[in-house]
């Protein structure tokens, strides 16, 4: 079995079917993306993997059964999620922030060590330890969320569109931290709407298209395919 | 003695006690949005319990010191309250989690009707006289008369609600309920168990209100079983007039509302020509909740932090 992997994955909002029997596979450190145009079903699909929307289907992660599983037991696992919108909490400081990524655990130690880390990737966010998140920027925000996402040392890091909202030079430096942190062993599931970073970062990935799957393959295989290059990466033929 | 100075010390003895129950009202407005209108009814049992451990502890060892009595009622009381607050929420306020905001209100009011009923049925509908304990003392300050009773409740007061704020703000479970109360989704995501934060904050506010039942009883030397009715809404009104969802609200609403209740009492007569007496003090705390309603709902801290989306 596969590190990750969704067998008739399905997410239901009253009569709409956002995400409909999708299996997807993620195999232990890949980074896989998954793109597709807006309202296709990729955030419905990695909140139900995390936990947070209740699904159909069957979700494998590590030899775990997560089905019936609560959101925090999956965190327990090793998974951790980056959300669409960030999730930055607005009144509880950026350290703060960064303390809650880390809520299940790890020594103090440990604790000090990732801090420490987080600050190295994110100088930005050592300057502002002591405001509360609200008071970021976006970018910011984004830098923040995704750094908290890493203070658990996650096994699986489910990322929602990292680049939203954020110049191009932020892109660059958070895509840096990301292809870093995939370096370290840990497997990544990649949503963006940047599809051409997207398929630069990843060795797989998932095309979505109206809650279904329709194109799969490797990524550098997918950056050359004619119907990619038309349909998400903006080149005409 | 000086009547202003003995109005504000009488103010802040009760406000404190107001203080206590307003938090728990706003801390599970604050973490679920719910006004428990049962609150002040936890309040009551909180009272009853201890005093029906009091009474049996004076009948068996009538010369166990006072301070070990108290602490064994206290210690029952609030067990009782935290457990009690624990299954209300589990049984009644849990299920009706993703309801229409106006079930769970109803239902709120149900068990606080429950509730006097159950007590009505165990303690009878006669007002209980609390024994007297301890030896009343009575000192000076600032001329004013304060008895110990009344320094009782103001040191005991002072210490839950600061060390409530300490672990608010500088615990990790502090932590938590802050950041369960701002986005229970994203709270989940961070490995929190939101239900048991949720339980974990209906229980303290349940524990600050048996303690709050114990020295209001022991204040005015009375328990009744409807007695956390009035107090309830008196201490609602306390978060609302801070800023509902606030602590440092609830504690400033509630010293407050103490004070004008206090003072408001002891010149109502001189105000009005004698028209009306004392006995309408607990006119103002709905004065208060009309005026604040009217002209600032978010009351006095409850300022939005600015938040960007
Ligand atoms: N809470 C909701 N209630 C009803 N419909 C929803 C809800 N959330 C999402 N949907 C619908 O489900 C579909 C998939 O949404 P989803 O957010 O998963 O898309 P997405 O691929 O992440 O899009 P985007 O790229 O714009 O973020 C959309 O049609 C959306 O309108
Ligand atoms: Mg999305």
């Amino acid at each position: 079995m596969s590190f990750l992997e969704t067998r008739l994955l399905g997410v239901r909002y009253g009569g709409i079917r956002a995400v409909r029997d999708i299996d997807i596979k993620v195999e232990e450190g890949e980074t896989v993306a998954l793109i597709g145009a807006n309202g296709a079903g990729k955030s419905s699909m990695l909140n139900a993997i995390a936990g947070v929307l209740p699904h159909t289907g069957k979700i494998y992660f590590n030899n775990a059964d997560l089905t019936n599983k609560p959101v925090f037991d999956r965190v327990k696992l090793g998974i951790s999620m980056v959300p669409e919108g960030r999730g930055v909490f607005g009144r509880l400081t950026v350290e703060e922030n960064l303390l809650m990524g880390a809520y299940l655990g790890n020594s103090q130690q440990d604790q000090d060590a990732d801090l420490k880390q987080m600050y190295e990737f994110f100088p930005r966010l050592k300057e502002r330890r002591g405001q509360t998140g609200g008071t970021l920027s976006g970018g910011e925000q984004q830098m923040l969320a995704i750094a908290r996402a890493l203070m658990s040392r996650p096994k699986l890091l489910l990322l929602d569109e990292p680049s939203m909202g954020l110049a191009p030079i932020m892109v660059e430096k958070i895509f840096e931290v990301i292809r870093g942190v995939s370096k370290t062993g840990v497997t990544i599931l990649l949503v963006e709407q940047n599809a051409r970073l997207a398929l630069e970062s990843s060795e797989r990935a998932y095309v979505m298209e109206s809650g279904e799957l329709s194109i799969t393959g490797e990524s550098s295989e997918l950056l050359h395919s004619p119907k990619i290059r038309s349909s998400y990466l903006g080149e005409g033929d | 003695m000086d009547i202003f100075a003995q109005q504000v010390l009488n103010g802040l003895v009760l406000g404190s006690v107001y203080a206590l129950v307003a938090l728990g009202y706003t801390m599970v407005y604050g973490i679920l949005g719910l006004i428990n209108f049962a609150h002040g009814e936890v309040v009551m049992i909180g009272a009853m319990i201890a005093l029906a451990v009091v009474s049996a502890l004076l009948s068996v060892f009538p010369e166990m010191s006072p301070f070990l009595m108290i602490a064994l009622a206290g210690t029952a009381a609030i067990l009782v309250c935290m457990s009690l607050a624990f299954f209300i929420e589990r049984l009644a306020y849990r299920p009706l989690r993703n309801a229409p905001r106006l079930a769970p209100l109803i239902t709120a009011i149900g068990i606080s009707i429950l509730l006097q009923n159950i007590a009505m049925i165990i303690w009878g509908r006669k007002y209980k006289t609390v024994p007297q304990i301890f030896p009343t003392e009575t000192f000076e300050l600032f001329g004013a008369n304060i008895t110990s009773v009344q320094i009782f409740i103001i040191t005991v007061s002072a210490l839950l609600m600061a060390g409530l704020l300490v672990i608010v703000h500088f615990t990790k479970l502090g932590r938590a309920m802050r950041a369960t109360s701002e986005s229970q989704r994203v709270a989940g995501l961070m490995g929190i168990n939101v239900n048991k934060i949720i339980s974990v904050t209906f229980m303290i506010g349940a524990g600050l209100a048996a303690v709050a039942g114990i020295l209001i009883a022991g204040n005015y030397s009375v328990a009744h079983y409807s007695m956390g009715f009035m107090l309830g809404l008196k201490a609602f009104t306390a978060a609302v007039l801070g800023g509902i969802g606030n602590l440092g609200g609830a504690v400033l609403g509630g010293l407050l509302l103490g004070l004008i209740e206090s003072i408001g009492a002891g010149y109502i007569g001189d105000l009005t020509g004698g028209f009306l007496g004392s006995h309408y003090q607990d006119v103002f705390a709905f004065v208060v909740l009309i005026v604040v309603l009217v002209f600032r709902p978010t009351g006095i801290m409850g300022e939005r932090v600015s938040e960007r989306a």
